[in-house]
């Protein structure tokens, strides 16, 4: 983890405003060590966020950065990717302002297959208004809006993106950095839709109401259950139960929509002359 | 002529083509340097789009059809800040959903057209039907207190005349401009001469130079109250947020910034008002009764008040083309000078309570109002005349 992720930092803005044992700092640093690693232009690389702990992100991270309305991210960003194709575009969202609010825009963003680097922030709870449950809280789990236990099925946010037209589809955790950074690194050197799910723990609004302990045991959970996708699939089906898979899930080569679009631009232009 | 990515785009030509309004916001935003349009199918703007879609790309600009009203205004908001002249449209229920991204799109100020063509509400309502009943909406659509800027266009030329200038307050002032069109404007077919580009004024934001990029305030209040803007990908680095943000973009959480920057905000338009302002009148000086409409209403105001001077009345009208900012400081004036103000509207009463708070008593105010889908006729807005002279 040699590189230098300050250059990326406004540096005026920290320290952060997440809560002690909060995982969306690692998810954060661990996203600059890919975007460092893949060796793509700062000048060029615009970031997206919305509204939640999520989308504070942008505050900190120097680039041209835009912070606008909640689960709207993604439409901002392909009116930007739309209007200049050279740009680096990257979403951060969360499971509240990408999955609930922001989910219709993520599953047409898949299917278009336009070149965003989406990176979801998951911490199974919307942190920010004090822990109301999410499309990712767990059934059964409680939350201030989930008092007697969450009736809602929560969503495989991969399997949706990978069904809806994404083409890169990568699951992490604040816990295994390592693997963090190699996905991020071959996330933002793919050309198409990236969907990265980075779990993390949200140990006051959602591990304190649930006993789940503090971030320590959160991540432990994290260790034990998040595992690498080969190994996942050498399980039996029963021993998959409990068992999430990481890593990159998915890649897939198809027509991205901007060079579609080129496409567009010549054959307008040639039925013209 | 040349677009951003250096192509050469063919120089337009004027030419004389028989038009429908929709189509005219078309060809008047292609003149203006329109770019970019993002927008959802929607009755009865949805012959914008497909103009654009037609259009854009063969000049090299760009066209998406976006998965609903909310996910265009973000597109359009998107491609703006990265470079783009870039303009949606939509009507009534369109108009509702974007109206957060409205004022999204106001806070980080960015230039962009978002045309309504006017159907009746409330829900569904009648969808082929014309109505005014968005003046309000335009005014106070989005949440909170903030500037707009509504232009409202009654005939197919003075629709390509106001796209034009939508987009050009949109640059000058970058703030989101509503261009206010209603289902007999959008629909309606008229001969016009659609100009070229080089003979009408075309106004560019104002970009900071390259060497602004070391010590670069993207909010920085200005002798204009209109800070410079750069295209992303230029090497600037800013941030834009919907939170209240200082002249560095990012937020402190300081009620003084607040007031700093919605007073900054407002100071754009209310110093301006002599440039952002238009209207017609045919006013003689001796009125006793003057008709002041807007949009399609102002085709039978005019007609009305042509007969009624035929037949020795003393009236005249007034055609609103900026409907907000309210042309206040002219209606009370004009309020001190005649006996009665009619205010023919396609709604139970939206522009008229404006008149009604400029002339502040000083003439009397009365309204002609439809809202059964059906238009006002000139003969409505006359027997009016002769009931208050």
């Amino acid at each position: 983890m040699a590189e230098d992720i300050n250059r990326y930092l406004r540096q005026d803005k920290l320290p952060h405003i997440w809560c002690p044992g909060c995982g969306h700092g690692t998810i954060m640093a661990n996203m600059l060590r890919g975007f460092a690693r893949s060796r793509l232009d700062q000048d060029k690389t615009v970031v997206v966020s919305g509204i939640g702990c999520s989308g504070r992100a942008t505050g900190y991270l120097d680039f041209d950065t835009l912070h606008v309305t909640h689960g709207r991210a993604l439409t901002f960003a392909t009116g930007i990717k739309m209007a200049n194709p050279e740009l680096t575009v990257i979403v951060v969202t969360g499971d509240g302002d990408g999955a609930a609010i922001g989910g219709n825009h993520l599953i047409h963003a898949c299917r278009r297959n336009i070149d965003i680097k989406v990176v979801l922030f998951n911490n199974s709870i919307y942190g920010m208004t004090a822990g109301q449950f999410s499309p990712m809280t767990p059934t059964g789990a409680t939350a201030t809006t989930a008092p007697y236990g969450n009736i809602d099925q929560n969503f495989d946010l991969c399997e949706l993106t990978r069904s809806a037209g994404a083409t890169f589809v990568a699951r992490g955790a604040a816990q295994q950095p390592r693997q963090l950074i190699k996905i991020f690194e071959k996330g933002f050197a793919h050309r198409g839709l990236t969907f990265i799910e980075a779990i993390t723990q949200c140990p006051v609004n959602y591990g304190r109401r649930n006993k789940l302990g503090g971030a320590r045991d959160m991540l432990n959970w994290q260790k034990e259950h998040i595992i690498n996708q080969t190994k996942y699939e050498s399980l039996a089906a029963e021993e998959r139960q409990d068992k999430i898979p990481s890593g990159i899930l998915y890649q897939d080569k198809r027509e991205e929509y901007t060079e579609r679009y080129e496409k567009v631009i010549a054959s307008a232009r040639g039925s013209e002359n | 002529m040349k677009n951003k990515a250096g192509d050469k785009i063919k120089e337009n030509q004027a030419r004389i083509m028989l038009l429908q309004g929709d189509e005219a916001v078309v060809e008047g935003g292609l003149v203006a340097g329109a770019s970019f349009f993002a927008g959802y199918p929607i009755t009865p703007a949805s012959e914008i789009a497909e103009g654009f879609a037609e259009k854009l790309p063969a000049l090299g600009g760009k066209f998406i059809q976006m998965e609903d009203e909310i996910a265009s205004m973000g597109c359009v908001i998107g491609a703006s800040l990265a470079g783009e002249k870039a303009i949606t449209a939509t009507s009534g229920p369109g108009f509702s959903l974007k109206q957060e991204n409205l004022g999204l799109g106001i806070m980080v100020e960015a230039p962009c057209v978002v045309v309504n063509v006017q159907r009746v509400g409330p829900s569904t309502g009648l969808p082929t039907s014309p109505s005014q009943g968005d003046v309000m909406q335009a005014r106070w659509g989005t949440h909170g207190d903030h500037p707009i800027i509504a232009l409202s266009p009654s005939t197919v030329k003075e629709t390509i005349d106001l796209t034009i200038k939508s987009f050009n307050m949109a640059e000058k002032y970058r703030i989101p401009v509503i261009l206010l069109l209603d289902e007999i404007v959008g629909h309606m077919r008229e001969k016009v001469r659609i100009p070229s580009a080089a003979e009408v004024e075309i106004v560019e934001r104002k970009r900071p130079r390259p060497e602004d990029r070391e010590e670069f305030n993207p909010y920085q209040e200005t002798e204009d109250h209109i800070p410079p803007m750069p295209d992303y990908g230029q090497g600037f680095r800013y941030h834009s947020t919907g939170l209240f943000h200082d002249k560095t973009g990012f937020p402190r959480g300081k009620s003084e910034d607040a007031r700093l920057l919605m007073d900054r905000l407002m100071a754009k338009i209310d110093e301006n008002l002599d440039d952002i302002i238009l209207l017609e009148d045919d006013l003689k000086g001796d009125e006793e009764v003057v008709v002041l409409s807007y949009g399609s209403t102002a085709r039978s105001a005019i007609s009305a008040v042509t007969r009624a001077r035929q037949e020795g009345l003393k009236a005249g009208w007034v055609k609103l083309m900026t409907v907000w900012p309210f042309a206040e400081d002219y209606v009370a004036r004009l309020a001190d000078r005649v006996k009665e103000i009619v205010v023919p509207e396609l709604n139970r009463g939206q522009l008229i309570g404006e008149v009604e708070r400029a002339a502040c008593g000083q003439a009397g105010i009365s309204g002609i109002h439809r809202y059964d889908g059906t238009i006002i006729p000139p003969d409505e807005i006359l027997d009016k005349i002769k009931e208050v002279s």
